[in-house]
């Protein structure tokens, strides 16, 4: 039995749900010898700025218990490059491009927002507002409702009315629904959650933090209990709300709890460095666990886990619902 | 990036990889494993990637091995050489014939090769002398000219000390202790062996304070240095941009490039090894690049371009071109390093083997 995996990005309708997660997967194309691009639902690309960056000092990684931090510092080579590079080999490939922006000014990702909405083959574009505002004493946008509202509501302003925007919400606040709030408020078309979590190592042979930052962002299965936590209460919050999931996806089961969670897109990151052709093996493992479990459309699941609590106070066996509709 | 960088790995697959053996080799060990797609794609110089830990692993990061050599037997075979570190390179040792692994490979630039028969020198520092054979063998097909320089912290972690004996034309070994060869360290014995030998070329690979006096000691005789780095990798397949490192390109401008995709083999010069760990100040999208850059480059063009000691005997460098002077922008650059002594270009070959060590990266992590 093949499983409708259909699902919506906005107003974009997508093969199915599993996508690269921002930074893991460059723009597609280092992973298009392990799998084909275009099979699964988008390529998330790496945050894209307008100018080149060269990124932080080395070490950049360190390895934590079912985690990794990294502090790259968003190195790439600006829009330039992306529009003239990156994106037309996408698009050559059949793939789905979600462009991830970065700035560190509103207006910054309000002109990113405008390069990208001239450019022909833009999927939908994801906000990446995790970035220090250098008009606001370096504080971060995505901690603050006032600044995240701030940024969308410019890139929405500037971006083609045909491209969904999506904001990609930091878990390092105290209510995560109330920044949700603020951009949906501000015109994002969806959310993306989680991006990673700050976190740091020391090395106690040298004595000193293992990373040049000093901080990194933490990211692997160790925070996916945070991503079910978030979407469980954005979705909770604003139910109608399209979300694509994120953080610690390794596998189909894990997929399948960031949708039942609410997620209508799944992003996977960290798992790529250890499995080039991950999201290909999950989009597969994904459809034998909706299987398995009889399910014949991907919709039908998505938030599933609200119902059944809502329902009995504990889930109910999934097979219950389907038969219900 | 450009499209050949691209075209360099259009040949690497992801493939499950079956271990035939697992053996010590004095301190360290090699695996074989049955991966003939991988060992008919190989190059001397390019590495693979392994998953460690199974499915349920909580260490999340592949580990990248340099190819020691790869056989036709089994449909073809590839051997690495590993050094127990962590606990990553810890399950690998502890893995047993018929045992299945995640294997991506081959990956990064290779060794590039002479055109002409050339005298060539091999120099290796503890396992990173893994790579130098099939090299070795390489080049003895275009009738060139082999000598090894082999150093180690002690006898028993100089890799293949008997098999540099056996092909080389000469074999130098030098150990801190004294416990094989000559005591001392690779780079006291250069001069000489590049005196013997009348040394062309060099390739080399080991630890970045190793690599960084090979080339500065190269450059003095305007021998050219193919260099294979060990640098810090979580993905090795140009994806995560943790392995950066500054390189200077033909165009003079120095950029943060991934080891794995445009290294791990790099012409020395072009690598600005007092830099590495840091952004150089004038690297490209460095704080503040844009507008003064193009100033700083010309800068640097006019003031450090005295020896332009590209050319050679090695045909396809990567980064032909341009010599700009590294040392020209470190001292400037300097204000970034201050902060991460603890790295230490104290010029000790062997340091790629101690724990704590950051170079010892690339096999290991650190895990």
């Amino acid at each position: 039995m093949a499983v409708d995996l259909r699902t919506r990005l906005g107003n974009v309708e997508l093969p199915n749900p599993i996508m690269t997660a921002s930074g893991c997967a460059g723009a597609g194309r280092e992973l298009a010898q392990f799998m084909d691009v275009s099979k699964i639902g988008a390529i998330v690309t790496k945050s894209v700025m307008l100018a080149p960056r060269s990124g932080r000092p080395t070490p950049r990684m360190a390895e934590t218990p079912s985690g990794m931090l990294n502090s790259i510092g968003l190195q790439g080579p600006g829009i330039d490059a992306f529009l003239q590079r990156d994106l037309p080999w996408l698009l050559s490939r059949g793939a789905r491009a979600v462009v991830s922006i970065a700035g560190g000014t509103v207006a910054e990702y309000a002109d990113l927002a405008a390069r990208l909405s001239d450019a022909a083959g833009v999927t939908a574009i994801e906000v990446n507002i995790s970035c220090p505002n250098v008009e606001h004493r370096g504080q971060v946008f995505a901690c603050n409702p006032d600044s995240s509202a701030a940024v969308i509501e410019a890139v929405r302003s500037r971006t083609r009315y045909d491209i969904p925007v999506f904001a990609k919400l930091s878990p390092d606040v105290t209510d995560i629904v109330s920044i949700a709030k603020a951009c949906v408020s501000a015109g994002a078309d969806g959310l993306s959650m989680i991006n990673t979590l700050l976190g740091m190592v020391i090395d106690t042979d040298t004595m000193r933090p293992r990373l040049a930052g000093v901080t990194g962002g933490l990211s692997g299965p160790a925070i996916r209990p945070i991503a079910v936590r978030c979407i469980w209460q954005v979705r909770e919050a604003l139910p109608g709300v399209p979300i694509i999931g994120m953080g610690g996806v390794g596998t189909g089961r894990d997929a399948l709890e960031l949708i039942l969670a609410g997620a209508s897109m799944v992003s996977v990151g960290t798992t790529i460095f250890h499995d080039p052709s991950a999201c290909a093996r999950i989009l597969t493992e994904l459809e034998d666990e909706l299987t398995a479990r009889g399910i014949d459309r991907l919709a039908d699941v998505v938030g599933l886990a609200h119902e059944a609590h809502a329902m009995t106070g504990r889930q109910l066996r999934p097979s219950a619902r389907v038969r219900r509709s | 990036m450009t499209h050949s960088e691209i075209d360099a790995q259009a040949g690497a697959v992801q493939v499950r990889g079956t271990v035939l053996t697992v053996r010590r080799v004095d301190a360290y060990y090699a695996m074989t494993l049955v991966a003939p797609a991988i060992a008919a794609r190989f190059k001397p110089g390019q590495f693979i990637t392994l998953a460690v830990g199974g499915p349920d692993s909580s260490m999340l990061l592949s580990r990248a091995f340099s190819i020691h050599d790869v056989r036709p037997d089994h449909g073809g075979t590839v051997e690495i050489v590993f050094a127990v570190h962590g606990r990553g390179t810890q399950w690998l040792a502890e893995r047993r014939a018929r045992d299945v692994l995640d294997v991506t490979g081959p990956l990064g630039k290779a060794f590039p090769l002479p055109r002409d028969p050339v005298n060539c020198l091999l120099v290796g520092g503890g396992y990173g002398s893994a790579p130098l054979f099939s090299l070795a063998a390489k080049l003895k097909e275009r009738r060139c000219e082999v000598d090894f320089l082999l150093g180690a912290g002690s006898g028993d972690r100089v890799f293949g000390a008997l098999t540099a004996r056996r092909t080389g034309r000469s074999a130098t070994i030098t150990t801190e202790d004294g416990s094989l060869g000559a005591r001392g360290m690779v780079t006291d014995m250069l001069d000489q062996v590049i005196h013997d030998g009348r040394t062309d070329v060099i390739y080399a690979c080991g630890p970045m304070p190793m690599l960084r006096q090979i080339t500065m000691l190269a450059r003095r005789y305007d021998i050219p240095v193919q260099a294979a780095v060990e640098e810090a990798m979580a993905c090795g397949i140009g994806v995560c941009m943790t392995c950066v490192l500054p390189v200077v390109g033909s165009d003079g401008i120095t950029r943060m490039v991934r080891s794995c995709m445009d290294g791990p083999v790099f012409r020395g010069e072009s690598v600005r090894w007092d830099d590495v760990g840091t952004i150089p100040f004038d690297a490209f999208g460095a704080p503040g690049w844009e507008p003064r850059s193009r100033r700083a480059a010309q800068f640097h063009n006019g003031q450090g371009r005295g020896s332009d000691g590209s050319g050679g005997p090695i045909g396809g460098g990567a980064a032909g071109g341009g010599a700009v002077s590294g040392s020209g922008g470190s001292g400037m650059g300097g204000g970034d390093r201050d902060g991460r002594k603890g790295h230490g270009n104290h010029g000790q070959p062997e340091r790629g083997d101690g724990a704590a060590g950051r170079h010892s990266g690339r096999h290991s992590h650190g895990s």
